[in-house]
């Protein structure tokens, strides 16, 4: 058997960030004294650096190496460009909160970097097993850092939950990957869409071998009816980590979706449409829904993040239209779109939460936003910002992403499936507004002025008004989610 | 330099001082929000000026500067068309708002809202640009509606006087009226063309004639003219749109110079003359126009005369003018109604801002009762504002004469339904605006000096006890008023240069030439200003024969009554007053348009509001759909909390059971 050097040059931004990753442990472990403040600044550069690699090796070509198990493409580049960006921003605004609860530790930031690798590695895989490891690294890493507050039975408890029932998740994945491959005979994704084309798969394996992917893909985008982890351990995790779990894990799962479903089962795209749907509308009605109950922000926005990924699954289910495909590129860049701007929006609401906690003291209930106007006007505008951006009123971001996924249902025909999404749409303004009623309308129980390093409160500014800005000029990131994809469909 | 990046620069300077001002004015203090702002306007102009004699060269630009976004085969686009309309509309208001920021530096040195006054017109001024460089439907309309903003921002400016407040109220809910015609009118483009650029609307205009309208089927275009010409109804005051302009003089006296008079009165003249390839297509569009107009012209000129509030007698008279664009819109010769435009926004500018002076110089007091023989204390004022009411009342040589006159010979060549009526609407309106021009201007200047003595009460809407301190009123006995400062004085004589020179210099070019181009298109099958052209043999020649022509002498009838009136006999106006009684009361409460529209639009509306409230909202909305939704969204939320155990093994448990049902379901399936 020849050993043929793979071509390490399309992942030369995932061979530096594991370089990196072993750096920083060596390096934390002999500059002890000072290894946190090392850890967090090696970790941001690296993340720059990283984008910077991950730019400079973009050339618009699709590039397969390591035996055609890695691909390198646009729409990789885009999302991971995207994903050091918001694990980037999470860092920033968590470091203040991780250091008041003496949580500040450097295995925290090798976690993040590894994590990091991980949702890399799915961005970027072509075959089920590199999509495998990098899930598992991504969501090992975050098993870990949901437990960080040792001391914290609420957080233990999250962190087991999470920890079991993905366990549960990844054997469904697995199994199911099992069964494609069985069918197929192969586990790169373009060798098993050229099987099912040919129509050499075992249509009953296959479909089989779909659902329990479905299962697995559906826990880690955390929609119903596999969402029961989500408000648990947002609500337990420390709020950074919660922070990280709902930012750019989202991108990687679309990414993950993208490649096992159009890259890999595109022929059979109407089977996992049509469950899609049925996990977009039970993700959408019982998210927005359920989130109305809820005194917690942090499990409100869990469910506010569950209808928001019901949202998502309705941009990739309008695809493909009676085997038409011509829908498809507008279908997926909106869906594309969607996961920007929602990850955009989390980052910032959570990252409003750790604004206003401090040492001993989390801003976890929607009632520690009263009267906010009067602590901080301009980060209570930032916050109804957001707040009105993830309800969808015009002219935010989320209105134009809500406005583009919804286009795209509307071309493929499902008209009712519109309506629904606009109806609990409706509803679900209704507890995004309440935040926006407390903050302005009430008095506030906490007089405590807000304290925040100015990097902190200086780049929740920006992301908040980039949320605004991008709601009134929105063209160029919808261009480029669609340039992006177009190159790779 | 980059023609596009100067474009961009002629909106954008005024934004950025009424950013400054607006925003940071307690850091930049009163002068220096002065000085940003008028830098902004004053780069504007400049800009403009050059890009005026680049189109002057024969260059035009139609291109966009932004896609914000596209939807369902719509772009929705930020653009510009730049013209020879345009630019002739970007000069008019870069020069006048300019004068009137510099005006403002004298008029309200004294208000505690000065910064925030100068960030709100620097935001007009850029409403205005971007209304009049657009090339779409859509900016058109971000325009319409921000200068209709700052309109209601500016009479409102002094919002601790419930008449202010009444007053933008109305003036805001009037002009919603309007928009919603116009509004209907540019869905109706939209969607029978597919697109909302000018040039694509034009280019497929023809192909709509004698298309007819689903359900209804009316005449397509005829519908979209119509309801275009309801927005421009109510922007530029038409009856019975009107009511709202009168009552706009509670803002600072340079806002109804700059807004009410010059500018954003006259867009939809602009807008009319803007969509002049439209317009071309329907008669009866054009007959609705004319009618409409020539209503206006005339019956709002009556009330002129019965007012005794000197800003309402401008405000009037403003009304009246805007009738006379209006009817030459209706008779085609949209480019005479262009050219008025343009004149009028010079005088009527410099009369408002003279009637200012005059209300500085009197101390705030704005009852011509209590003026008389000021042109003695205050001569710039008198002789500018003399040349402002000549150029109004169309003296030849004056730059009025030039546009009214033409606007009048092109109604009496008018074939169109309607133009009979026109005409005597149109001829009787000169009288009268020579009647009630000079009947102010003998009241204020001439004659008895009434000044510091019993004052006259004012109208009802100008009772003195909700004014603030800031604003005493009238002179104390003995005080004499005095000629205004160099602020206030500078754009005066700035502003008579051009009322009185420009038309004899543009009328030309403007109306019998070239320099429209193809931005005013008049069909073959109209008359229009051809008849006029023919005839025209320069600006003195237009001049000498308009001496002999009857508008001439009616004008100076006017005049002469005025004067015999008011200046010989005072006592035959009010045995006139006693003698008709009757008209005079109808004139004193406007036609009672506002008695009328108090009870049936706004009672009705009320009752209208309080029936839905009781069946629709309390009974059907609260009763079902509320209470019955917010109950069912209860319950599916309580349901979900009792999944929502927080116990591991019913979590795992709701997984298989969710993959079970979708195994089964899709095994069915297949």
């Amino acid at each position: 058997m020849n050993f043929v050097v793979p071509d390490f040059y399309p992942a030369a931004a995932e061979i530096f960030v594991a370089v990196m990753a072993l750096v920083i442990m060596l390096a934390s472990t002999f500059a002890r004294r000072i290894a946190t403040a090392l850890a967090y600044y090696l970790t941001q550069a690296t993340l720059i650096v990283a984008a910077v690699v991950t730019v400079a090796t973009m050339d618009g070509q699709v590039m397969l190496t390591f035996s055609n198990m890695f691909v390198s493409d646009l729409m990789g580049d885009f999302l991971k460009l995207l994903i050091y960006f918001s694990v980037a921003i999470a860092l920033l605004y968590g470091r203040g909160y991780l250091a008041d609860r003496s949580m500040d530790r450097p295995e925290y930031y090798l976690l993040t970097l590894l994590m990091t690798l991980g949702m890399m590695v799915m961005v970027t895989s072509n075959h089920l097993l590199t999509l495998y490891i990098g899930l598992e690294m991504m969501s090992l890493s975050l098993y870990a850092m949901v437990a960080f507050d040792r001391e914290s039975a609420r957080s233990t408890e999250a962190a087991m939950k999470y920890f079991v029932l993905g366990a549960l998740a990844s054997g469904l994945l697995l199994y199911g990957m099992s069964m494609l491959y069985g069918a197929t005979g192969s586990m790169e994704f373009s060798g098993i869409a050229q099987a099912i084309y040919h129509q050499s798969a075992n249509s009953t394996v296959l479909v089989f071998g779909l659902v329990f992917v479905m299962a697995g893909l559906a826990f880690k985008l955390g929609v119903v009816p596999f969402h029961m982890w989500v408000p648990d351990v947002y609500q337990g995790a420390p709020t950074a980590v919660t922070l990280m779990i709902a930012s750019a894990p989202k991108l990687a799962a679309f990414a993950m979706a993208m490649r096992l479903l159009v890259y890999g089962l595109f022929e059979i795209a109407e089977h996992w449409q049509s469950m899609l749907m049925f996990l977009a509308v039970l993700s959408i009605v019982l998210g927005n829904i359920a989130a109305i109950a809820q005194t917690n922000i942090k499990r409100m926005l869990a469910y506010s993040g569950i209808a928001h990924m019901g949202f998502v699954l309705l941009g990739l289910l309008s695809g493909v239209v009676d085997g038409d495909r011509h829908f498809a590129l507008n279908a997926y860049s909106s869906a594309m779109f969607y996961a920007v701007a929602y990850v955009m929006m989390s980052l910032a609401s959570f990252g409003m939460i750790i604004l206003l906690s401090r040492a001993g003291f989390e801003a976890e209930n929607i009632d520690d936003f009263k009267g906010l106007n009067q602590r901080s006007s301009w980060f209570a505008l930032m916050m109804l910002i957001i707040m009105f951006s993830m309800a969808g009123v015009p002219f935010f971001i989320g209105f134009f992403a809500k406005l583009s996924v919804l286009q795209a249902v509307v071309a493929a025909g499902y008209i009712w499936l519109a309506v629904l999404a606009v109806v609990m749409s409706l509803i679900g303004a209704f507890y995004y507004l309440r935040v926006v009623k407390v903050m302005y309308f009430d008095a506030p129980e906490d007089s405590a002025p807000i304290h925040a390093p100015a990097d902190v409160k200086v780049m929740l500014s920006v992301n908040g008004l980039a949320i605004a800005v991008l709601g009134l000029l929105p063209q160029g990131l919808m261009s480029l989610c669609a340039y992006a994809l177009i190159a790779s469909l | 330099m980059d023609m596009k990046a100067l474009y961009l620069l002629v909106p954008l300077a005024p934004l950025a001082g009424a950013i400054l001002a607006g925003l940071f004015g307690k850091a930049i203090g009163r002068a220096g929000a002065h000085v940003a702002t008028i830098a902004g306007v004053a780069i504007a102009f400049i800009a403009s000026l050059v890009i005026f004699f680049d189109v002057q060269a024969g260059n035009s630009f139609d291109g966009t500067i932004y896609t914000w976004m596209e939807a369902g085969g719509i772009h929705f686009e930020i653009g510009f068309l730049i013209d020879p309309l345009t630019v002739m509309m970007m000069l008019v208001v870069t020069f006048v708002s300019l004068m009137v920021h510099i005006y403002t530096i004298g008029y309200m040195q004294d208000d505690p809202g000065y910064q925030r006054f100068f960030s709100y017109i620097s935001l007009f001024t850029f409403s205005m640009l971007m209304l009049v460089m657009s090339n779409n439907f859509l900016q058109l309309f971000f325009g319409w509606e921000a200068v209709g903003l700052v309109s209601y921002l500016l009479i409102g400016f002094w919002h601790d006087r419930p008449t202010a407040i009444y007053a933008n109220m109305k003036a805001f809910l009037v002009n919603r009226v309007g928009d919603f015609g116009f509004l209907l009118g540019i869905g109706l483009v939209a969607a029978y063309t597919g697109t909302l650029h000018y040039g694509e609307v034009f280019a497929v205009a023809s192909e709509l004639v004698g298309v007819e309208m689903a359900v209804t089927g009316w005449n397509l275009i005829t519908a979209i003219c119509v309801l275009l010409f309801i927005g421009a109804m109510g922007k530029s005051a038409q009856v019975p749109l009107h009511v709202w302009l009168p009552d706009s003089m509670e803002g600072p006296t340079p806002i109804s110079a700059l807004i009410h008079a010059a500018t954003m009165v006259t867009a939809g003249i602009f807008m009319v003359a803007r969509m002049s390839p439209l317009f071309e297509l329907s008669d009866a569009a054009l007959s609705f126009v004319l009618v409409i107009g020539a209503t206006t012209a005339l019956f709002m000129g009556f009330l002129g005369i019965v007012q005794n509030d000197i800003k309402r007698v401008v405000a009037y008279s403003t009304l009246s003018q805007l009738g006379y664009m209006t009817v030459a819109l209706g008779v085609s010769a949209y480019s005479a109604g262009v050219f008025h435009l343009m004149t009028h926004a010079f005088f009527k500018a410099l009369l408002f801002l003279g009637a200012g002076s005059v209300i500085i110089g009197m101390h705030h007091d704005q009852d011509m009762r209590n003026m008389g023989g000021l042109r003695k204390y205050m001569p710039i004022t008198w002789i500018t504002s003399l040349l402002g009411s000549l150029a109004l009342i169309g003296f030849p040589f004056f730059s009025g004469f030039y546009s009214k006159d033409s606007i009048i010979e092109a109604v009496f060549a008018a074939e169109l339904w309607g133009a009979g009526y026109a005409m005597v609407c149109v001829l009787l309106g000169v009288f009268v605006t020579a009647f009630y021009s000079f009947r102010m201007y003998f009241l204020v200047f001439h004659g008895e000096e009434r000044f510091g003595k019993a004052h006259h009460g004012h109208d009802a809407h100008h009772d003195d006890a909700h004014h603030d301190d800031d604003h005493h009123h009238g002179l104390a006995p003995g005080q004499k008023p005095h000629e205004s400062p160099w602020v206030v004085t500078v754009p005066l004589i700035l502003l008579a240069i051009p009322s009185v020179l420009v038309g004899f210099f543009t009328i030309e070019p403007m109306l019998f030439g070239e320099f429209f181009g193809s931005a005013i298109h008049v069909a073959d099958n109209h008359v229009g200003l051809s008849k006029l052209a023919a005839d025209f043999t320069g600006p003195v020649g237009m001049a000498i024969h308009g001496l002999q022509t009857a508008p001439f002498w009616l004008a100076a009838a006017g005049v002469g009554t005025a004067w015999f009136f008011y200046m010989k006999r005072p006592d035959i106006p009010a045995a006139i007053q006693r003698r008709f009684s009757a008209i005079h009361t109808l004139l004193e409460n406007k036609y009672y348009f506002d008695r009328f529209n108090e009870i049936v639009f706004a009672g009705g509306s009320r009752a209208l509001g309080t029936g839905f409230w009781k069946i629709g909202d309390r009974g059907v909305i609260d009763g079902l759909i509320v209470n019955g939704s917010a109950r069912v969204v209860g319950w599916v939320a309580q349901l979900s909390r009792l999944f929502q155990s927080g116990h591991l093994y019913q979590y795992a448990f709701a997984m298989i059971i969710g993959l079970f049902i979708m195994l089964s379901f899709w095994f069915n399936l297949g």
